[in-house]
């Protein structure tokens, strides 16, 4: 396998990463808080619909994601109806979203577009179009050239080829969504939300001691999960792909639960895992490659199941125990 | 004392919880422009009007049915087992197995041998998520939600390179062969002037599923191993200060609710379609969820949420033949049962809880 090639797909698993890594975050948020979320999935099919379908009579992708994040909101809300103010079952709070989710999203659709659960497909504006940053190769030096992009990359030097072909030319979006790993970190472990984000998720009841409010808290960290699922979505159906199919999350949200499980509940270990089950999921549409390198046939579907595999093994604690937050799922009952 | 009536809590709070899921459920199908009442008398209609209509309910039902006690029998551990999907898919595999490489001499033999092969293949696959809860302390939801696509892999591995027929081109295995043929409602009760269920794929699995609500209730009300099970879903702790060991009850419920998992595809695999295919759960293994939280947990009651569920299903593809609504419907109806009867349930329980109580103290 040459370099282009590995940065070629290198370049797709950062575009599939991406899609995991803001849900990953946003189960982040609210697992930190004590707020179950299985969820994700549901959360992310809404958003995927609706900013595809607000895309495509707005013409704008962003009045589109406005509306994604909006539609995910309502879904975290009620998530947080069930979970925080009833004290209900979080998991089974979780499960009814993704259904609702899965059966609204055909349901509207059909009522809109009458294409049997799709929208039209979105163009120009109505999509998130790759961003060229400076001194990268992109579709306008090939037009200047009368040279094919591709071409334009094959013949250019290696660092201009990893720059303009992995780090160049990725939606507003991807760069977002990879800014939003620091500020999470930041938020999370520098300040004093942060704190008492993470202390509700531990011990809600030294939380309440001290005069700050659990409810409160956790409101706004699965409000948070919200806006992150709803930008994941907005991605999947106005930049990964133009325009919404039905179910097309296609499971997205369960390898996000896996990758944050994988993290450990950690912001930058996210990144990581998230990038590691996009790899997996790259490799899955490119499965001619494992075999040139290795030599030995790997069945796609092992591929698709890799990310699960790993986290039962990572659950299972043979490497690297990981232990979620100590108030998990766990309702909170304050003291009469 | 309780707060309320037993009748309020086994009937008025699943009842009104129904009733808020219909009502939201109207308001969708008002949203998309169509009218509530003529949906209701259609889906009314093609699942309960003529005897192939309930031909298709039953047969729906049968899958509601072992899913439900499967989720409701680990409910009573106090364990979500979410993986019925896998297991039931996984169960699917052991049937195939045993219709295709043993030769039944009949289908009543057949059946028997395709439901232990069912059972053993969806208890051992929850076996695993069930071990490492007990064991390994790894939550059981989130492993059995993983196992459920490590189960989809797996069945599209087979599918496609081990059981596929050479020169075929769709996933599935051969068909089985005529010996393992169930018979259908249309078999049983077709008189020779009055064909009844015709073309319906209810089969005598029905009777089967029947016959595993009476084994649960039994299991669970009438043996010490039933008594351990709720004893330790009501308190872990209070379970094993007499003596009952957590990881026994945890392993064993699981396996129990894996094998009932796993034997709903006898229904869809050796029932219907008498070769197994990629997708022959369709979900069911999930509604299995929303039939056992509004049965909640009883045999009696999962047998009833059952048969409501396959009629939604049969109503649903009514609707979805006549009308311009998809058979999403019923996904959308599925979801809020399951956050009324499940995740909001206490949004319907305090309300009636403050009222008894008034009621009483007045009385008094």
């Amino acid at each position: 396998m040459d370099f282009l090639t590995l940065l070629q797909v290198l370049d797709t698993s950062v575009r599939l990463a991406t899609p995991l890594l803001l849900a990953c975050l946003a189960g982040l948020y609210s697992e930190r808080s004590g707020v179950v979320d299985i969820g994700l999935e549901g959360k992310m099919l809404a958003a995927a619909f609706f900013s595809a379908a607000v895309a495509f009579y707005s013409g704008s992708a962003w009045v589109g994601l406005l509306a994604g994040v909006g539609a995910s909101v309502v879904l975290a809300v009620i998530h947080g109806l069930a979970s925080v103010t009833f004290r209900g079952n979080q998991l089974i709070s979780g499960v009814a979203i993704n259904f609702l989710a899965a059966g609204m999203t055909v349901l509207v659709a059909q009522s809109w577009f009458r294409q049997g659960g799709r929208t039209p497909p979105l163009e120009g504006d109505a999509r998130f179009n790759p961003i060229e940053l400076p001194f990268a190769i992109g579709p306008k030096d090939a037009e200047a050239a009368g040279k094919p992009l591709s071409q334009m990359i094959a013949e250019a030097g290696p660092l201009q080829q990893f720059y303009s072909e992995l780090i160049s030319g990725h939606s507003s979006l991807v760069y977002l969504a990879l800014l939003t790993v620091p500020l999470t970190w930041w938020l999370l472990f520098r300040t004093r939300f942060g704190l008492r984000l993470r202390a509700v998720g531990e011990n809600p009841a030294a939380v309440d001691t001290a005069g700050v409010s659990v409810v409160w808290l956790r409101y706004a960290a699965v409000l948070i999960c919200g806006v992150l699922c709803g930008v994941a979505g907005a991605y999947l159906s106005s930049a990964l792909q133009a325009g919404f199919v039905k179910d097309m999350t296609a499971g997205r949200g369960f390898i996000a639960l896996a990758a944050l499980i994988f993290a450990k509940w950690r912001p930058v270990y996210a990144l990581w895992a998230c990038l590691l089950f996009g790899l997996f999921q790259a490799l899955e549409l490119r499965p001619d490659i494992i075999e040139n390198v290795s030599g030995i046939k790997v069945q796609v579907q092992l591929l698709g199941a890799l990310p699960y595999i790993l986290t039962v093994v990572i659950l299972a604690g043979f490497v690297g125990k990981a232990i979620p937050p100590k108030a998990s799922a766990e309702p909170y009952i304050k003291e009469r | 004392m309780d707060k309320m009536p037993k009748w309020a809590d086994i009937v008025l709070i699943p009842l009104i919880s129904l009733l808020l899921a219909a009502f939201f459920s109207a308001l969708v199908i008002l949203a998309i422009g169509e009218n509530p009442i003529e949906a209701l008398k259609l889906m009314v209609d093609g699942a309960l009007m003529r005897s192939s209509g309930w031909g298709y309910t039953l047969y729906y039902a049968t899958n509601f049915i072992f899913t439900g006690l499967a989720v409701s029998v680990a409910f009573h551990a106090r364990l979500f087992n979410i993986g019925g999907e896998g297991q039931a898919m996984l169960g699917g595999l052991g049937v195939a197995l045993c219709c295709l490489y043993v030769p039944w001499p009949h289908w009543s033999l057949a059946i028997l041998g395709a439901s232990v092969g069912a059972a053993l293949f969806g208890a051992l696959w929850a076996l695993i998520p069930a071990y490492l809860q007990a064991k390994r302390g790894s939550h059981i939801v989130i492993t059995t939600i993983m196992f459920n696509f490590i189960a989809a892999a797996i069945l599209n591995y087979v599918l496609v390179e081990l059981l596929r027929p050479v020169g075929a081109m769709d996933p599935a295995s051969a068909k089985f062969p005529d010996a393992t043929h169930l018979p259908s409602f249309q078999d049983m009760f077709s008189t020779e002037t009055n064909k009844m269920f015709r073309g319906a794929p209810a089969n005598v699995t029905f009777f089967l599923a029947l016959a595993a609500s009476v084994f649960v209730w039994l299991l669970m009300w009438r043996t010490k191993l039933g008594y351990q099970i709720r004893a330790f879903g009501h308190s872990e702790s209070g379970a094993l200060y007499a003596g009952i060991s957590p990881v026994r009850i945890t392993v064993i419920a699981m396996l129990i609710s894996g094998a009932l998992a796993g034997m709903m595809s006898v229904n869809t695999t050796m029932g219907e379609s008498e070769r197994l295919i990629l997708n022959s759960t369709e979900g069911a293994g999930f509604i299995g969820i929303a039939v056992a939280l509004m049965g909640r947990n009883h045999p009696f009651g999962v047998l009833l949420a059952a048969i409501l569920f396959g009629f939604l299903y049969q109503g649903g593809a009514e609707l979805a033949l006549w009308t311009s609504i998809p058979r999403e419907l019923i996904v959308v109806i599925q979801a809020l049962v399951i956050l009324f009867t499940g995740a909001l349930d206490n949004m319907v329980r305090e309300p009636l809880e403050k009222l008894f109580i008034a009621m009483r103290r007045r009385n008094a």
